[in-house]
């Protein structure tokens, strides 16, 4: 299995990015309405969300997902 | 049209009238909604969003327990099909491809980073941390979390990777979750900090 250093550079990335205690994409869905909409709204994202943030920078489907969200309600 | 939370919620758990002209209604806003969020992307088209937005409200009404009403209602809907929609383009993406190939596949770039690094003594600290990742990689996780890594970082969904496994996005989650807050926690006890491994050298 070899990882190139182009993988080893991404990864080091998301290691830079790791918290002990992050949601999973589960919880993440379940609070992403609520950031979204926040999000456009301009509000600075509320201490419960900052979480959902923080996923978002590490979790590439959920930030696809999060994204195509936006679009709907801009 | 133009329900509050409240009511989306009593109709849809209401007597059948009730209950249908909520989801005739769900299903108009939910499909629209779609439709503008998946807009310009390939495989597409009616028969496509016609079918997430079914399976989509099949999952909506699995879960109205655990929508708090912290957003609208349909936004949250939306992000559910969303996540029913892209999931089902991933899978159609990649159901012919194994974990095999991916793993395999060696689309090498090596020394792209270093070859164009500032000086040389910063590239020399760089190729030093990143030798002691690959160390750290091989020393310190397990084969499960390196294939579920290696696979994610070569772009395979994380829905394909945890069918390939036997599992599910979760625990495919907290498999690299883990694997990320080892690798952290060793490379802090080797002495480099998160900013250091933050910094990207320019390509």
């Amino acid at each position: 299995m070899i990882f190139t250093k182009e993988e080893i550079e991404n990864l080091l990335r998301l290691v830079s990015l790791t918290n002990d205690a992050e949601l999973n994409c589960e919880e993440c869905l379940a609070l992403v309405a609520e950031f979204a909409e926040q999000h456009l709204a301009g509000k600075s994202v509320s201490s419960g969300l900052e979480a959902v943030e923080r996923h978002l920078d590490i979790c590439d489907e959920c930030r696809e997902e999060f994204e195509a969200l936006k679009k709907t309600l801009s | 049209m133009g329900r509050e939370n409240k009511q989306w919620l009593r109709d849809l758990r209401g007597a059948v009238e009730d209950r249908e002209s909520a989801l005739t209604d769900l299903r108009d806003i939910v499909l629209r909604n779609l439709r503008k969020a998946l807009a310009g992307r390939a495989h597409v088209d009616d028969s496509f969003l016609e079918d997430s937005v079914q399976d989509a409200l099949l999952r909506i009404l699995d879960r109205l327990d655990q929508f708090q009403g912290r957003s609208q209602f349909v936004t949250w809907a939306t992000a559910i099909a969303i996540r029913v929609a892209l999931g089902e383009l991933r899978r159609s993406r990649w159901k012919d491809v194994s974990l095999d190939t991916v793993l395999e596949g060696t689309d090498h770039v090596p020394d792209r980073a270093i070859e164009t690094a500032p000086g040389p003594e910063e590239r020399f600290e760089r190729q030093a941390l990143i030798d002691k990742m690959l160390e750290l990689i091989e020393t310190d996780l397990t084969e499960r979390q390196r294939t579920v890594l290696l696979a994610e970082l070569r772009g395979m969904p994380q829905d394909e990777i945890a069918r390939h496994l036997g599992s599910n996005r979760n625990a495919v989650y907290k498999l690299t979750h883990d694997a990320r807050k080892k690798l952290k926690s060793a490379l802090q006890k080797a002495g480099y900090q998160a900013e250091e491994c933050a910094t990207t050298l320019p390509h």
